[in-house]
C-alpha cells in the first residue's frame, strides 16, 4: 500500500515539474517572439499616428484610436518613394535574370561536359568563394567610375551579379540526374544546350526557385554597393532611399511619414518569404549568410 | 559513348565563358589589385599616378585614431555579440525543439528579420532608442519604468551606443542561428535520448554529454561565420547611427575602408585598400584560430 502511494506521488512530482518546465519553455519564447515582432508592431503603429498626435505624445502610446493613412500618401508624394521601388524591382529582376543564365551554364559545363581543366578550374572558383566582398569593391568602384558608368544601371546590375556559390549549389543537382538520361538523350540527337533547357532545368527548378528568391533578398536588401556608386536620386535603391529620407527626406522630424515608408519597403519581402516561407528557410540553411 | 562526348573541350569552356568574364572583371583581377593599390604610396584618384612603393599606407592606416577607433569598435561589437547570440539561439532551439504545438508560429516569426531591409528597421531601432526633445522614446519609458534615468542611446554615452548596436545586430543574425541550430537538434538520433533515459540520465547531464556534442560541429560553424560577418559589420551601424560615423565614434573597419573610398572623406583608394587588407588578414587569422580550436574540440 505504501509503495503505490509513494508511485502516484512520484509520477504527479514528475508532471507537474514537466508542466512547469513547459511552462517556463513557453514564456521564454513567446518573449523573444515578442522582441522580434515589437519593431514590425512600432513602426505599422508609429505609420498610422498622425504627425501632430505623434509628436505631442511625450510618452508614447501604444495603441491609436483614429489611424490615418495620410502618411503613405506623403511617403509617395514628398520623397519619391515610387522610384526608388521601381529601381530596387528592376535591379532585382535584371542582376537575378542575368545571373540564373551565367550560373546556369557555369553548372551545366562542370556538372555534365567534359574538358580539359575543368577540375583545376572548379577548385579555383571554389576558392574564390571565400574571397569577402570589401577586398575586390574597391577596385570595382574605381573601374566603374572609370568607365562612366557611376549612376548608370549597369554600373549597379553588373558588378552583382555573380555568385559562385550558386554554381556550386547548382551543379550539385545537376549531377544528381541520372547519366542515362544524357546519353539516351545524346542517342537521339539532342544537343547539348536542347537537352539543358528541356529535361536539366525542368528537374532543377526548386533549386532554382530557392536561388531565385535568395538572390531577390539579397538585391532587395543591398546596400553597400549602391551606396558608392549611386548620388542620384534617379538611381537610388530602396536602401539609399531610406538612408537619404532619413538624412534630408520629410524635415527630419516627420517620423510617422518615415515609418510609412519603412513598411512599403518592409512589407514585399516579408510578403515573398510568408508565401515562400518553407523554401526560404531551406535555402538559407543550405548556404545563407548574414550572420 | 566516348566519341560524342569527345569534342566538348572547347564547348565546355564556352558554357564557361560568361562565368568566367563576370568573375574575372569583378573578382579576379580586383583582387589582385587591391595589393597593388595598397602598395602604392601617394596614390592620386584623379591624375592615376604615385609617387613610390612601400608600406607607407599601411603604416598610415593603423596610426590613423579613426581606425583604431573603427578597430575597437569592431572588436568589441564582435566580442560581445558572437558568443550572445550563439547562446541565446542555442537556448531558443532547445525551448523550439521540446515542444510541439505552435513550433512552426515561433520558427516563422523568428526567421523575419532575416527577410527585412537593415536600413529599414534600423530606423526602427533608432526611433525605439532615441531620445529627443520631444519624447524620451519607447526604451527609455521602459527604463523609467523600473526607475532608472532616461539615457540618449543615439547620440548619447558610448556605452549606450555600443549596447544598441550589440542589441540591433544580435536581432539581425539570430534568424540564421536558430534556423541551423534546430535542424541540427533535430537531426539528433533519437536513440541515444532513449538508451539515457533508460538509464535515468538527468536532463542536464543528457544535454551536456549527448546533445551538445552531437551538434557541436554546427556550434562551431556558427562561430566562425558568427565571427566573419560580425567583423563586417557596417551597415547595421549605419542604419542606427547614419553615414557620419567617424562624428559618433561608432565607425567599424568596413565603414573604415568606404569613408576611405568615397563620400567627404573619401578619395584615397590605396589607404581603402591598405584597411580592406588589414581586415582580411585579422579574419583569416581569427578564422586558423577556430578551426584549429574546433578540431581539438569537435566530437563527432
Amino acid at each position: 500500500m505504501d509503495h503505490k502511494m509513494d508511485y502516484d506521488k512520484i509520477e504527479r512530482n514528475a508532471r507537474v515539474r514537466q508542466r512547469v518546465i513547459n511552462i517556463i519553455t513557453y514564456l521564454f519564447l513567446a518573449f523573444w517572439a515578442v522582441i522580434v515582432l515589437f519593431p514590425f508592431y512600432w513602426m505599422i503603429l508609429t505609420s498610422v499616428k498622425s504627425y501632430g498626435a505623434y509628436n505631442s505624445e511625450f510618452i508614447p502610446k501604444f495603441f491609436t484610436l483614429s489611424p490615418t493613412l495620410q502618411n503613405y500618401g506623403d511617403a509617395f508624394t514628398t520623397v519619391p518613394l515610387g522610384k526608388y521601388l521601381t529601381n530596387t524591382v528592376l535591379f532585382a529582376v535584371v542582376t537575378t535574370a542575368i545571373m540564373l543564365a551565367v550560373i546556369t551554364l557555369a553548372a551545366f559545363a562542370f556538372a555534365r561536359l567534359q574538358f580539359k581543366g575543368k577540375n583545376i578550374m572548379f577548385v579555383i572558383f571554389l576558392s574564390l568563394m571565400m574571397i569577402p566582398n570589401e577586398l575586390v569593391i574597391i577596385t570595382n568602384f574605381v573601374t566603374v567610375t572609370n568607365l562612366d558608368m557611376r549612376n548608370t544601371f549597369a554600373g549597379l546590375i553588373l558588378p552583382s551579379v555573380m555568385s559562385v556559390f550558386y554554381v556550386y549549389l547548382l551543379k550539385e543537382n545537376f549531377e544528381q540526374i541520372p547519366d542515362s538520361l544524357y546519353y539516351a538523350a545524346k542517342v537521339d540527337g539532342t544537343s547539348d544546350l536542347k537537352y539543358l533547357l528541356k529535361v536539366m532545368i525542368p528537374i532543377s527548378k526548386p533549386t532554382l526557385i530557392t536561388i531565385t528568391i535568395l538572390k531577390v533578398i539579397e538585391c532587395w536588401n543591398s546596400y553597400v554597393w549602391p551606396r558608392l556608386i549611386t548620388d542620384d536620386e534617379n538611381y537610388y535603391l530602396v536602401s539609399n532611399g531610406i538612408q537619404e529620407i532619413r538624412e534630408n527626406g520629410f524635415g527630419r522630424e516627420n517620423i510617422p511619414a518615415m515609418m510609412a515608408a519603412v513598411v512599403v519597403i518592409s512589407v514585399p519581402l516579408i510578403l515573398l518569404f510568408l508565401i515562400f516561407r518553407k523554401k526560404v528557410m531551406e535555402g538559407v540553411s543550405r548556404g545563407g549568410t548574414k550572420g | 559513348m566516348k566519341k560524342i562526348l569527345k569534342n566538348s573541350s572547347l564547348k565546355g569552356w564556352l558554357y564557361l565563358l560568361p562565368a568566367l568574364l563576370f568573375l574575372g572583371i569583378f573578382m579576379v583581377y580586383p583582387l589582385i589589385d587591391v595589393f597593388v593599390y595598397s602598395f602604392e604610396e601617394g596614390y592620386n584618384s584623379a591624375s592615376q599616378t604615385y609617387f613610390g612603393v612601400g608600406s607607407y599606407n599601411y603604416s598610415y592606416v593603423l596610426h590613423d585614431p579613426y581606425f583604431l577607433q573603427a578597430v575597437k569598435n569592431t572588436f568589441l561589437l564582435v566580442i560581445i555579440t558572437v558568443p550572445l547570440s550563439t547562446g541565446i539561439a542555442l537556448l531558443i532551439s532547445v525551448g523550439l525543439n521540446s515542444i510541439k504545438p505552435l513550433r512552426n508560429l515561433f520558427q516563422t516569426v523568428y526567421f523575419l528579420p532575416y527577410v527585412t531591409n537593415t536600413l529599414a528597421v534600423g530606423l526602427v531601432f533608432m526611433i525605439l532608442f532615441k531620445k529627443t526633445a520631444y519624447s524620451d522614446g519607447f526604451i527609455n519609458l521602459i527604463i523609467n519604468w523600473f526607475g532608472g534615468a532616461s539615457v540618449d542611446f543615439i547620440e548619447g554615452p558610448y556605452w549606450a551606443k555600443m549596447f544598441v548596436l550589440c542589441f540591433y545586430t544580435i536581432w539581425v543574425v539570430m534568424p540564421f542561428k536558430i534556423l541551423i541550430l534546430t535542424s541540427a537538434l533535430a537531426s539528433v538520433n533519437q536513440e541515444y535520448y532513449n538508451a539515457a533515459k533508460v538509464d535515468g540520465t538527468s536532463k542536464v547531464r543528457t544535454f551536456m554529454r549527448i546533445t551538445l556534442p552531437m551538434i557541436s560541429p554546427m556550434i562551431f560553424y556558427l562561430i566562425i561565420t558568427g565571427f566573419i560577418g560580425a567583423f563586417k559589420a557596417y551597415s547595421d551601424v549605419v542604419a542606427l547611427f547614419g553615414t557620419n560615423l567617424n562624428a559618433a565614434e561608432m565607425n567599424t573597419i568596413v565603414g573604415y575602408v568606404y569613408d576611405m573610398l568615397y563620400g567627404d572623406s573619401g578619395g584615397y583608394p590605396s589607404y581603402a585598400s591598405a584597411a580592406a587588407i588589414i581586415l582580411f588578414a585579422i579574419v583569416l587569422t581569427i578564422t586558423c584560430i577556430n578551426l584549429l580550436i574546433s578540431k581539438k574540440n569537435i566530437h563527432y
